[in-house]
């Protein structure tokens, strides 16, 4: 056994583990953790395939970004998940006939698939190997599907005036940053206070 | 490969109108508060320049942005009545915005991003490009129907259309995968020349899942669940907005993907067009017959006639694509004209949109009363108005493609819708009045002047409609 398919089974068992902790975890927060954990090894995973953009790309955008969004929502909504938990026996039943009737044609599938000869030597690995993925997708990117680009990027601003639109208000009685009167503050407008130490203000 | 200013060229339109929409999102958010008036005006404008770059005679057909976008004389035509519901409906909402306190800046803006989206769809020549110009008009309506956020009827109704429309958005990529899978690439003439000689059941069922993601925006039955709702509760200008520009864009896919895509499947599509068009047909005539707000009726109004437009559409040859385009151009001029009177109806300071408000209109306002009753006419499809030569056009169509039996339904139907149109002129002119209406803008009566002209002088001169429609179903072909 190489070292390549040693560290597959590695991140393999670690991501099929951690996913199963998401679900099952009793505290949201460990959930979220886990999930983490699984983000990270599917990025270890595209890593030996070859598509080291993608890998960064899900440690980026899914672990920085949306897994920590996920992390403050779970934490700040006070969600509570015995109750959503609730009639978890009453439903069990018809869930597991669902589950494993699901899992009876997936066998059935996966057991009738027959791969292409020339698929199995294609995939896994790139198509110009002496390239980097970001330089190939740059290559494209911005040349043939700039259209396609631009295009997304509307769609995107699209969606942010949309968001800020719905849901920004202008109450008269909330305090803004204004930094010009910030910088335009006097030395002697400003009062320094003694405060002891853990007594407050 | 041609030079970037022959791309550039060809989608002029599109560049005026997404420079354009970033200009004046900057414009909005420098000056908060004090460019309320003139965003709305530089949208029009905008929307306005981008309809007269259409006339630019530029050559026949021109494929740019490598296979993604057409340009065409269909694509022209379509885009010529996007752009006109899209102008037309920012000049109705002035007032009633102004009016209901929700007159932000982003309304206009977000008006022009939709039509950009409807612009790019309408010349969409591949999958993903489909998607894109699909979701950038989806993501702006979803807004603008909710855009009174402070009114429950509104914030429910954009709740719904998003959920639907999500939706819908799912089946229809799932369809764009399915058929990218079955035939190897996205570009529709790639796709019609994969599907010469055997077809995988794959790609009819990626077809039926794309018909259906189209159907919803296109709101055929039955995808239509989400139509009624969203037009009540919606502000009456945002209603008038999506029952014309949308449509344009949505049929102008649906002809484009099924006759350039799948010409090798027309077995298949026909069934699900005819299936879709009778049901349409069907609920938009029978379901109206109990409604009392005006808007739900134009939104069961606006599913019949859709189901009619694909009557056309069913034969699929040119001269059904002719027929469609004609309905369609005919469809937006009466559905401005019946906006700008649901528009007008205002008491006092308050907007109404019940039929029993129009009670003996004729005696309070003889000339909107007879505007009106002309749109209903048309809108029945009463010779000499326009709405009988478009259905008379499709229905032309089916009859010289033999489909003899869905023209027949057709008529049928179209007798029963006749009913509830004709029940609004009956109340129109033969009821007792109820409180008049208060004066309305010049703006407002101007669309519903200019439409109630158009559809009525119809069949004096078609010949300029009729032409365009004809060199453009040519350049489908």
């Amino acid at each position: 056994m190489n070292a390549a398919a040693a560290f597959f089974y590695i991140f393999s068992t670690v991501m099929i583990g951690s996913a199963f902790m998401v679900i099952s975890a009793r505290n949201p927060v460990h959930s979220v953790l886990f999930l983490i954990l699984a983000f990270v090894n599917a990025a270890g995973l595209f890593l030996l395939l070859g598509a080291e953009f993608l890998a960064m790309i899900i440690v980026i955008v899914y672990v920085g970004a949306v897994a920590v969004l996920f992390l403050f929502v779970v934490m700040m909504l006070d969600v509570d998940f015995a109750e959503l938990k609730q009639g978890f026996l009453q439903y069990l039943p018809v869930g597991a006939l669902i589950g494993v009737a699901v899992l009876i044609e997936l066998v059935l599938v996966v057991g009738a698939w027959t791969m292409a000869p020339a698929a199995i030597g294609a995939a896994g690995s790139p198509v110009q190997p002496d390239i980097s993925n970001t330089l190939a997708l740059g290559r494209v990117l911005y040349t043939k599907h700039v259209y396609f680009f631009q295009a997304a990027g509307l769609v995107l601003l699209t969606a942010m005036i949309g968001a800020i639109v719905l849901t920004l208000r202008h109450k008269p009685d909330v305090k803004r940053q204004d930094i010009g009167e910030q910088n335009a503050r006097d030395k002697s407008d400003v009062k320094l206070k003694k405060v002891p130490s853990r007594a407050g203000v | 490969m041609p030079p970037i200013s022959f791309a550039l060229a060809h989608t002029l339109p599109e560049l005026i109108l997404a420079v354009g929409a970033l200009v004046l999102l900057m414009l909005g958010a420098f000056r908060a508060g004090r460019t309320d008036w003139i965003i709305s005006e530089l949208a029009i404008g905008l929307l306005g320049v981008a309809l007269i770059t259409l006339f630019f005679p530029l050559q026949g057909v021109a494929i740019v942005w490598d296979g993604a976008f057409i340009d065409d004389a269909f694509a022209r035509f379509m885009k010529a009545l996007a752009l006109i519901g899209a102008l037309v409906s920012i000049l109705l909402s002035r007032e009633y915005m102004a009016r209901e306190k929700i007159d932000q800046f982003e309304f206009p803006v977000l008006i022009v991003l939709a039509t950009l989206g409807m612009l790019m769809l309408i010349s969409a020549q591949s999958l993903i490009a489909l998607y894109l110009g699909l979701e950038l008009m989806s993501l702006a309506l979803y807004v603008v129907a909710a855009f009174h956020r402070d009114n429950i009827r509104a914030s429910e109704a954009g709740l719904k259309y998003f959920v639907l429309g999500a939706l819908s958005s799912g089946m229809l990529l799932y369809g764009c995968s399915l058929i990218y899978g079955f035939a190897g690439t996205v570009s529709f003439t790639g796709i019609a020349e994969a599907l010469r000689g055997d077809v995988s059941i794959g790609v009819v069922f990626g077809l039926v899942f794309v018909l259906a993601g189209l159907a919803f925006k296109m709101s055929l039955a039955p995808f239509h669940m989400w139509t009624p709702d969203v037009y009540e509760g919606a502000p009456t200008p945002v209603t008038a907005f999506f029952a014309s520009a949308p449509k344009m864009a949505a049929v102008a896919i649906m002809l484009r993907i099924i006759i350039t895509a799948f010409p090798g499947i027309t077995t298949q599509w026909q069934q699900i067009i005819v299936f879709v068009s009778i049901l349409s047909m069907a609920i938009g005539s029978f379901a109206a017959i109990g409604q009392t707000n005006l808007k739900r009726l134009m939104a069961y109004s606006s599913i019949g006639h859709m189901g009619f437009a694909m009557v056309g559409l069913v034969a699929g040859t040119e001269l059904g694509v002719r027929g469609v385009l004609i309905y369609m151009a005919i469809y937006l001029a009466m559905t401005l004209g019946t906006f700008a009177a649901i528009l007008s109806m205002r008491v006092g300071d308050r907007y109404v949109e019940t039929i029993d408000d129009l009670k003996g209109l004729g005696r309070n306002n003889g000339w909107m009363a007879f505007f009106l009753a002309m749109m209903m006419f048309s809108l029945a499809g009463i010779p000499p108005l326009a709405g009988f030569f478009a259905k008379w056009y499709v229905f032309l169509a089916a009859i010289q493609g033999g489909f003899y039996w869905l023209s027949v339904i057709g008529v049928l139907m179209s007798v029963v819708s006749t009913f509830y149109y004709l029940r609004i002129v009956k109340v129109i002119y033969f009821d007792e009045p109820a409180a008049a209406f208060s004066p309305v803008n010049r703006e407002v009566t101007g669309v519903l002047v200019l439409s109630s002209l158009a559809i009525l002088l119809f069949w004096v001169y078609p010949s300029p409609i009729v032409n365009a429609a004809s060199a453009a179903a040519k350049s489908l072909f």
